[in-house]
């Protein structure tokens, strides 16, 4: 294995980056007859355990990788009984409220399906409107047809595709990049994935001024919004990953302050709870920044303090607007 | 014949095996991705060995990962230049390499005329010879209608 000593900028190395989990030698699948032994053969089930694990709410969304995963396993069986088994075609839609998981689903979705045997590389590439359309006539096309090739054997994941389509310009080249899309995704469905992802009433206008586009769609899925406990579970999750900890009743005080933060305009779910976290990981810092004499342990710095939370300026607005009594 | 004796130009590797199929060119294709190599694709209508330079059809293709979207350019220029010469390179930005480390011919013209021998007499009674292919024979336009 030769690695390239420095390397040309936008170049992924190829190389190095065989996924730890290879799918299983088809010797040992042929003879399986029961869904236990392909279970044990494919990572399929460890695929849905790892899932149920890591996210949190977003039921829709794990019973149709479910449903993909059994679909996986019962074609294997099939295919050792001699009878066809066709790929299914898994282009998505992702619909929903902002910071509801759709590019962390999608990130995961493309390790999941290379580990089903779906898609033989397992990439992301996420892209915009700005990475398919070009700026004049004839730039469209080749730009498209880059980044298709790009996401071949992976997983392309269009953020915002109702952006693709403006109605309102009738010369748009939007056009042109989604006649291209259709056409590898007709074409070319063993090779790779598409994902779309957008806001759920301008996904529908999309999807109503381009018929084809959403016939060739095989899964909508719906990201729902999370309930306050659920986003209080998410942040714990958040704090653990970068070695933090609620201190004493900073937990009860953040369950307020989701309670609050809901109601309060621009709420966008779990991206709101990470910019949160953010802010009181800045509060305690100046806390702990302001006595430079003092020994801080392990502890004292990986704990966020309910002072901390409380600070944040969603209590006042939220105090102001129900009145005093609810002043904390 | 003696240029040219299975009637067929003998450039890069493979030339002297069978055509390769797709699912052959996919499996070479996929070697060079995984050493971190960045294909292309070039036609020419004019196989003399001296011909170093071909026509690029697009662009050098850096960040792929797979072997199905070189497939998918090849088989764009296949269908824009049917019967020209077209081959696949492999380039190596490894510092100190950089330069083409695999490259062979995956679509040829129906018929290859080979090439002449061509010598020039010179001052006193020195000859000098070159090579000429019989492929650029007839104009530009037509070479590929042959």
């Amino acid at each position: 294995m030769v690695s390239p000593l420095y390397k040309i900028a936008g170049q992924t190395d190829a190389a190095g980056e065989t996924p730890a989990h290879e799918p299983a030698p088809q010797s040992a699948l042929a003879s399986a007859t029961t869904v236990g032994e392909v279970l044990a053969q494919t990572q399929a089930g460890a695929v849905i355990e790892e899932l149920e694990r890591d996210l949190i709410g977003l039921a829709p969304v794990k019973s149709r990788v479910r449903d993909i995963a059994a679909l996986l396993v019962i074609d294997r069986l099939r295919m050792n009984l001699g009878l066809q088994a066709q790929a299914p075609s898994l282009h998505m839609c992702f619909t929903g409220n902002p910071g509801t998981g759709k590019t962390t689903v999608a990130l995961r979705m493309a390790a999941i399906l290379h580990r089903l045997g779906y898609v033989r590389k397992g990439h992301l590439i996420a892209v915009t409107r700005d990475d398919l359309v070009g700026q004049y006539i004839g730039h469209t096309a080749p730009k498209t047809r880059e980044v298709l090739k790009r996401a071949m054997g992976g997983v392309l994941f269009i953020d915002e595709a109702y952006y693709l389509y403006r109605p309102e310009n009738e010369r748009d080249y939007g056009q042109e990049a989604i006649e291209i899309l259709l056409q590898v995704m007709e074409n070319q469905r063993d090779d790779l994935v598409v994902i779309l992802a957008g806001y759920e009433d301008r996904m529908n206008t999309f999807f109503r001024s381009n018929p084809g586009m959403s016939s060739r769609i095989a899964h909508h899925l719906e990201f729902p919004d999370y309930s306050a406990a659920e986003l209080v579970q998410i942040a714990e999750r958040m704090l653990a990953q970068h070695n933090y900890g609620f201190g004493p009743n900073a937990r009860e005080a953040f369950e307020q302050y989701v309670g609050f933060r809901i109601l309060q305009p621009n709420f966008a779910n779990a991206r709101s709870v990470r910019n949160a976290l953010d802010r009181a990981r800045l509060r305690q810092a100046s806390r702990l920044f302001a006595d430079n004499e003092r020994r801080l342990t392990r502890e004292e710095l990986s704990t966020l303090e309910e002072s901390d939370i409380r600070a944040s300026r969603v209590f006042q607005v939220a105090g102001a607007r129900t009145g005093p009594q609810q002043e904390i | 014949m003696m240029s040219n004796p299975a009637g067929r130009v003998t450039q890069g590797q493979f030339s002297f095996l069978a055509d390769l199929s797709d699912a052959e060119i996919s499996l070479q294709v996929e070697y060079g991705l995984r050493r971190g190599y960045a294909w292309s694709v070039e036609y020419s209508d004019d196989p003399h060995p001296r011909n170093t330079y071909w026509e690029m059809f697009g662009m050098p293709m850096f960040d792929l990962r797979d072997a199905a979207g070189v497939l998918m350019e090849l088989n764009r220029c296949r269908k824009s230049f049917p019967r020209h010469y077209i081959r696949l390179m492999a380039f190596d930005s490894t510092r100190g390499i950089e330069s083409i480390a695999m490259s062979f011919i995956v679509n040829r013209p129906p018929n290859e005329p080979g090439f002449s021998l061509v010598r020039q007499e010179s001052r006193g009674r020195t000859l000098r010879y070159t090579v000429h292919s019989y492929a650029t024979d007839a104009p530009e336009g037509q070479r590929a209608d042959g």
